[in-house]
């Protein structure tokens, strides 16, 4: 079942100066799972997704993305391979001096030629597939609150209908009622396009919610595994990650959900 | 996924039309598909049937052609059915047709004509509101200051300093340099003029008016501006945009005693320095040009400008130097303060600061100009 791995990593070294990130990281990530990333502060989620998109040069190690080795692809071909994957950062990160249509434009524009009503139309089509109103297209970024952003960098993450889309803290800085909507969306619209989606996160109820299963960045490595798992795993960070107040709250609320 | 580009076809079987479409239906080709789409030719046929068994790929753009292919044989009259549609896409196909409809808004545009005047007007109301505002502005600079007198220490001593540091002490070499090179432009093309006349040694003259009274002032003024006009509207533009400002509020601190009034009085006090400086070392160049080209013992050149030059030029440059000054540290502090909506909010207020500030520079320059002829100065 190897083509089923999207992103595979072996033996991924990240060292900044003296302080090693990541020694000897194996990490594989399938077609059509929600995989989220989990790690405290300082130990290299940023830093490992920014690797994954070929933003940073690890010191070691290969990585796989869509089944061809990033380190070693020419300039053409990594446009073509970053085309099959959508990034959503932190806060959006949206082009200021841009309309939202325009934003979720900017990847068609430079990537493929269409007709402007063409573009038109596919940008209103995805503006409404991440729930904003119509209204919101012809705005600027910094008239929109900060869930709307993150829709609007959604919006622009699948404008080439990506197959992996990388989310950086996605319901960071939203209030209860919007993450929570914002996690159902991801997980509609990945099941709606098969999308493959790598999450960071330290949002407990979205892990709970929406993970199949959750990265956790420890010593340097990662351990995947369920939740079920992590929390039989006896490592101290793991086990206060997924013992603590917060997660027992979390995972008493998914239960009485269910339940 | 380098698949096959897409296809679709129409063949009448039996009464019924069959479009069939096949490969691949993604937004990589969709330049190519929605030709396809636009030729096909609708009639209003019974029933219509597409058939997607060929297709290999898909995304939302694929589905969005292929439904708005259906809705022009809807919008021709015939009724559309779908076959051999794959289990897989089938999720996509209920989420294209959930969100689609929504019509693109594009910025309208009217008649060009009334758009223009629509614009004077706004721009006209617009400059008209800040006007008002800037006054407003000045007011309360100057009330602040006149509540600094009462208790000294909120001059901010310390602040005070560092902003004569940054907007004095660090401009002198550039202004120091361009006053040089005007100083050598203008003796250059005085005496080039002058010389048809036979009158060469009023270059001396000619310098000795027009450093002191316009040119000194009036350059290290623009130089300021663009130098520190546009740095006071980015530093306090960028401390609105990180909150900085409400911060100070939300504590009881006040902005205009801790930010603007500093910015204000540092001017007042290093742009007189600086004309000085200008006009000085603009004599200097002066000088070292119209002994080359002239051909002036350095002493006929003293003699002759100890002749022409009289306290009054200097006098009438040194009197507008403070009033610049505080032109171009209020509309810098007030542009800073008018800041939102991020990044592009600074630098777009930053541009409109410089601008300003000299425009209203020059403004000052010729208000003064009138007064000082008025007096027969």
């Amino acid at each position: 079942m190897s083509a089923d791995v999207v992103i595979r990593i072996r033996g991924l070294v990240n060292q900044f100066g003296k302080q090693v990130i990541h020694d000897g990281l194996d990490l594989d990530v399938m077609r059509g799972e929600v995989l989220g990333l989990v790690g405290g502060s300082g130990t290299g989620k940023s830093v490992l997704m920014n690797t994954v998109l070929g933003l940073n040069r690890p010191r070691a190690g290969t990585i796989e993305l869509l089944g061809v080795d990033v380190a070693r692809l020419d300039a053409a071909a990594r446009a073509t391979t970053q085309t099959r994957c959508g990034v959503l950062f932190q806060d959006g990160a949206l082009f200021s001096s841009l309309s939202v249509t325009e934003n979720v434009q900017a990847p068609m524009r430079e990537h493929l030629r269409l007709d402007q009503a063409l573009m038109d139309e596919l940008a209103a089509l995805k503006i409404a597939m991440v729930g904003l109103p119509p209204d919101a297209g012809p705005k600027r970024p910094s008239e929109l609150s900060g869930g709307m952003r993150k829709r609007a960098g959604l919006a622009r993450a699948l404008a080439l209908d990506p197959e992996i889309v990388f989310l950086d803290e996605p319901t960071a800085g939203l209030d209860p009622i919007g993450a929570a909507a914002f996690d159902s969306l991801i997980r509609d619209l990945q099941q709606s396009l098969g999308l493959t989606v790598v999450m960071v996160t330290h949002d407990l109820d979205s892990l709970i919610a929406i993970c199949d299963r959750i990265a956790v960045l420890v010593d340097k490595k990662v351990r995947v595994g369920t939740m079920a798992e992590h929390m039989s795993d006896s490592h101290p960070w793991i086990q206060e990650y997924f013992h603590g107040p917060r997660a027992r709250a979390s995972l008493e609320a998914a239960d009485g959900g269910t339940g | 996924m380098t698949s096959e580009s897409g296809w679709i076809r129409e063949a009448e079987t039996g009464g019924r039309l069959v479009v069939a479409a096949g490969g691949g239906w993604t937004v990589a080709g969709a330049g190519a598909l929605e030709g396809l789409v636009a030729a096909l030719t609708p009639k209003a046929t019974q029933d219509v049937a597409f058939d997607l068994s060929g297709i290999s790929a898909l995304d939302t753009a694929g589905v969005w052609l292929l439904r708005q292919a259906a809705h022009r044989y809807e919008a021709a009259g015939a009724s559309v059915s779908w076959q051999g549609v794959a289990q897989r896409f089938e999720p996509l196909f209920e989420l294209v047709a959930a969100n689609e409809g929504h019509k693109p808004e594009r910025p309208r545009r009217g008649n060009a004509v009334f758009a223009a005047i629509a614009r004077l007007g706004q721009t006209t109301v617009e400059a008209g509101h800040e006007a008002v505002a800037l006054t407003a502005f000045i007011g309360l600079a100057m009330i602040t200051g006149i509540r600094a007198f009462a208790r000294p220490r909120r001059f901010r001593l310390v602040s005070l300093t560092n902003q004569i540091e940054q907007t004095g002490l660090n401009a002198l070499p550039i202004v120091g340099l361009m006053s040089f090179l005007i100083g050598v432009v203008l003796a250059y093309q005085g005496a080039i003029q002058l010389r048809k006349f036979g009158a060469e040694f009023l270059t001396i003259d000619m310098l000795a008016i027009t450093i002191p009274r316009e040119i000194g002032v009036l350059l290290t003024s623009i130089m300021v501006a663009g130098r520190s006009g546009s740095a006071f509207t980015a530093q306090i533009g960028t401390m609105k945009v990180n909150e900085e400002i409400a911060a100070m509020q939300a504590l009881g601190l006040d902005p205009m005693e801790i930010l603007v009034l500093p910015r204000i009085n540092a001017l007042i006090i290093t742009l007189p320095i600086l004309t000085l400086f200008s006009v000085f070392v603009g004599m200097v160049g002066g000088a070292a040009m119209a002994i080359v080209s002239l051909d002036m013992a350095a002493v006929q050149f003293l003699n002759r400008l100890q002749e022409a030059m009289t306290l009054n030029h200097f006098m009438v440059g040194m009197v507008k130097a403070p009033v610049f000054a505080y032109l171009i540290a209020v509309v810098g502090c007030y542009q800073g303060l008018r800041v939102s909506g991020g990044a592009e909010g600074v630098g777009r207020l930053t541009t409109r600061s410089v601008v300003l500030s000299i425009f209203l520079v020059i403004v000052a320059d010729a208000v003064f100009s009138i007064m000082f002829a008025a007096m027969g100065i």
